[in-house]
């Protein structure tokens, strides 16, 4: 099997540790906050504030379930409109206590239904590309597991993004790839190969800041390992970001996605 | 994908690709009905005369908007001689090296005639100095990949510079899945771009025609101050066959078309297009300080 392809299995894995794991190892005194003040409150996102050891943070994640009976809770992990907007609502809260945001990821996709389009699936997608791109406080963004198109960017227009080695962040599926672009979804594989979608693919093309290696036993055999290596990395990090004059880290937030494009102009 | 490889209308003409034996069958046939006279449209299925089709490219049997090129978008939009385009020249790389996109971009660009799937410039509206955006659904299904990104986040910090309004035209299948995950980081260039031109006190207007989905639906296209759009055009996130196979429902009637926006609160007028030039121009003008306040 090819590396592509083995992140992706290992990605998608039931077993795979998921974002309320990493808050309860990472973090201290986590308080969940529910809703987006205008329809409803999401399964699929997490959310609330808590404590880095003595950093006050806010915290938003993409959640997604060990069981059948946890993944209909969070809708397997694709957040509806209401997910996205109780993220950005808890964004704009850190940025009004000037808290440091940071987010996990770990989606297939935003979920494509009726209800979704109703309450404007793609205007609750592009509000937070908008308001995280000037979000007055800093922000990071952590792949844990699938990261899917634009129901993943949602979150992860970010100062800095990581991500854990056996995560991926890609256009679409590799199975939507291949059945669309060669009409063919047997050929899932040399998709994977070709999108471009692990880690350190991701690391070389400058769309993640950061890889962090996952334990050799696997993530879920010893995931207290990983997130005391995430946790060292988020008190190294944010204190300097933190310190950042706004308009300085805004600037440099800009930058970091106003980069991304290959054309020529002759 | 049908929806976006075909036009909503089509030629009853053979046209380039019409092959020897087709033309024997039609040397028999009498009587032959003379190239490229006839169009049928899609949506009545009524057989329409050419020349009854004006600029406006409405269908003149049932009103149904036909897609248009930026070409015929600008010569209906812009005051005459006004139209000065930034950016003409940037064409595509291969970022994800897949195989065969140098032969996907030159057939698309044979196609529509342009360069890429955004056109950019500056022009007056009714008077109005603005800034334009124009997309080509039929350029690689409207798909935005590296340069509909760098054109249009240039077209608006440019704006952002001159201090002036952003006016875009959007249709769109999505995100150019050739192009992988750069095409996704287009979302987030685009939307930063507006997000300072927003700072800046400055207005945005998107007109949404059909179809506008995916990627560009999800960034640029719902971020108008002001977002009109042209009757019964397509607007959605997740395209209709994709919502099936999730769902397993038959979706109902009229789902995701403009009434349908303007009714669940994410349109804020659906304007005929023989109207848009007027309604853009007096959107423009109740936003210019310079000529609006003379009166107060």
């Amino acid at each position: 099997m090819s590396e592509a392809m083995k992140s992706v299995s290992i990605a998608r894995k039931i077993e795979r540790p998921n974002t309320r794991q990493f808050i309860e190892r990472i973090f201290e005194d986590f308080m969940e906050f529910h809703g987006d003040r205008l329809f409803a409150d999401d399964g699929a996102v997490v959310g609330g504030i808590a404590f880095l050891e003595k950093m006050p943070v806010t915290v938003v994640g993409i959640q997604k379930g060990h069981t059948l009976e946890e993944n209909l809770e969070c809708n397997f992990g694709s957040p509806n409109p209401e997910g996205y907007r109780k993220a950005l609502r808890l964004m704009k809260q850190a940025e009004k206590f000037h808290r440091p945001v940071i987010t996990f990821i770990n989606t297939a996709g935003a979920f494509c239904g009726i209800g979704a389009e109703e309450r404007g699936q793609g205007e609750a997608i592009a509000r937070n590309l908008l308001e995280m791109s000037r979000l007055k406080t800093p922000i990071i963004s952590i792949f844990i597991g699938e990261g899917g198109s634009g129901g993943a960017l949602a979150l992860a227009v970010s100062d800095s993004v990581w991500m854990l080695e056996h995560g991926m962040y890609s256009i679409l599926s590799p199975e939507g790839f291949a059945s669309i672009l060669w009409r063919d979804s047997s050929r899932v594989a040399e998709a994977a190969e070709l999108m471009k979608m692990t880690a350190k693919d991701l690391l070389k093309n400058e769309v993640i800041d950061r890889m962090f290696f996952e334990p050799k036993e696997g993530l879920e055999h010893n995931l207290d390992k990983t997130a005391v290596e995430l946790k060292k990395a988020l008190l190294e990090t944010l204190p300097d970001l933190m310190k950042k004059e706004t308009p300085v880290l805004l600037e440099k937030r800009y930058k970091r996605f106003r980069k991304f494009g290959e054309f020529t102009e002759s | 994908m049908n929806l976006f490889g075909k036009k909503n209308y089509f030629s009853l003409e053979g046209g380039e690709q019409r092959t020897k034996k087709n033309d024997k069958r039609r040397q028999k046939a009498e009587p032959s009905i003379p190239d490229g006279m006839w169009i049928k449209c899609n949506t009545c299925k009524a057989i329409i005369y050419k020349k009854e089709v004006t600029e406006y490219k409405l269908c003149p049997n049932c009103d149904a908007h036909f897609r248009m090129s930026p070409a015929e978008r600008i010569a209906i939009t812009c005051d005459e001689g006004t139209w000065e385009e930034l950016d003409a020249n940037m064409r595509p790389k291969n970022p994800m090296d897949y195989p065969g996109y140098e032969d996907i971009i030159e057939k698309a660009q044979k196609k529509a005639g342009i360069l890429e799937g955004a056109v950019t410039g500056r022009c007056k509206i009714c008077g109005q100095d603005t800034v334009l955006a124009l997309m080509d659904s039929h350029f690689v299904m409207g798909s935005m990949g590296s340069v509909v990104g760098e054109k249009v986040t240039r077209a608006v910090e440019y704006a952002t510079k001159n201090r002036l309004p952003v006016v875009i035209f959007t249709t769109s299948g999505g995100a150019r899945m050739q192009e992988g995950i750069i095409s996704l980081m287009q979302m987030a260039k685009v939307a930063e771009a507006l997000g300072k031109h927003d700072d800046a006190g400055l207005l945005y207007v998107t007109v949404l025609t059909d179809p506008t989905t995916g990627g560009v639906t999800a960034s640029f296209a719902m971020l108008g101050d002001i977002i009109l759009s042209e009757p019964k055009a397509l607007i959605g996130f997740a395209g209709q066959r994709v919502i099936q196979g999730t769902i397993h429902q038959e979706l109902p009637e009229g789902f995701q078309r403009a009434e349908f926006q303007l009714e669940h609160g994410f349109v804020d007028r659906i304007v005929h297009r023989e109207k848009l030039r007027e309604e853009l121009g007096k959107i423009l003008l109740l936003h210019n300080r310079q000529e609006s306040e003379v009166t107060l």
